[in-house]
């Protein structure tokens, strides 16, 4: 995977191929430590303890169409690159948190990527799942949270092009304030 | 500080899409409308398939067809990704290889408004197994 957007829509993905109804996205930079750490929080079906240690080889995938799983060992990978690091909690029928250290100053640091857009593909496709993305900086930052944008528009779907614009400009727009700040 | 934009101005944009949306609910039934399943595993987004989606919903709105957009996992043509596929209503479901926006505009503007078949179509017997 080429940046951070990426895996996050590709983790998320499993969260809803796992029945998620509610996904937290957490990234969470610190300046002091130079660290970024996201997280992925979902309320689906969860796994198995020895399905849990299982995931991370590439060869593992419960996919019915093909052989092998590579999400979550793409994004192990690119986290330890940077002398970061990778873990999976999960409970059957609680859910699951995925969580990715990466040290933002090595040179083998992936760029973020196009959170927006990521974004705006879930909520396109998934109008109806909960989704709450959240992006600190030390402690300044912003939550964007679907279901309160849901609740707001009364009945409106969320995946109309005007209120998919909503979002991209609201991200962007906090984006642009949260590191003009920094 | 938490919200930097506060989501006081969805106000506006409810009222807004509110009567749009009415005047639009008489028109079809989702039987009746487009149904389009991008695959999304991890190999299809690493080949592009977030930016095909993301087209491909602007596109449709832009071009006033409703439609209904969806995500899927891998449908197993791997090697053509990133792939689509097409259900017009009363029709057998279609699986075009390698869209890009040049390709998805042509599927757009010549299979789903023309009905007229475009290549890249992925010859098979596809069935649905979930
Ligand atoms: N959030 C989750 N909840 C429940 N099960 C999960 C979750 N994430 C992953 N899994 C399980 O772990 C397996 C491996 O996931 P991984 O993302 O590595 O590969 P995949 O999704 O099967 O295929 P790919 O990501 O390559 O498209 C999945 O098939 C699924 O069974
Ligand atoms: S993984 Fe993309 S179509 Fe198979
Ligand atoms: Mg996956």
């Amino acid at each position: 995977m080429k940046d951070i957007s990426y895996h996050i829509l590709d983790i998320v993905r499993n969260s809803l191929n796992a029945g998620a109804r509610m996904v937290e996205i957490h990234i969470l930079e610190y300046s002091q430590t130079g660290q970024l750490v996201l997280k992925i929080k979902d309320n689906g079906s969860g796994m198995k303890e020895e399905m849990i240690n299982k995931v991370t080889d590439p060869f593992f995938t419960t996919s019915v169409k093909k052989k092998v799983g590579l999400g979550l060992p793409l994004l192990k990978q690119n986290a330890e690159l940077t002398g970061g690091r990778f873990s999976i909690e999960s409970a059957v029928q609680k859910g699951t948190l995925v969580e990715a250290v990466f040290n933002l100053h090595h040179i083998d640091m992936i760029p973020i990527g196009d959170l927006a857009l990521t974004f705006r593909t879930l909520i396109a496709s998934s109008p109806d799942t909960d989704f709450l993305y959240r992006y600190r900086v030390d402690d300044c930052g912003f939550d964007l949270d679907t279901a309160e944008i849901r609740m707001r528009l009364e009945g409106v779907s969320l995946n109309t092009r005007e209120v998919l614009d909503y979002v991209t400009d609201a991200i962007h727009a906090n984006l642009k304030a949260l590191k003009g700040w920094k | 500080m938490d919200k930097i934009r506060n989501l006081a101005d969805l106000r506006e944009l409810k009222d807004k899409l509110q009567s749009k949306t009415k005047l639009r609910d008489k028109s079809e039934t989702p039987e009746q409308m487009v149904q389009i399943k991008v695959a999304m595993a991890t190999c299809c987004i690493a080949s592009g398939s977030r930016e095909t989606m993301n087209y491909i919903v602007d596109e449709l709105d832009k071009r006033n067809i409703d439609a209904v957009v969806t995500q899927t996992g891998c449908m197993g043509y791997c090697y053509a990704e990133p792939t689509v596929e097409v259900i017009l209503p009363g029709k057998e479901p279609m699986v075009f290889g390698y869209v890009d926006s040049r390709k998805a505009d042509e599927i757009i503007e010549k299979y789903i408004k023309g009905g007229m078949l475009v290549e890249g179509i992925i010859p098979v017997n596809y069935k649905k197994i979930d």
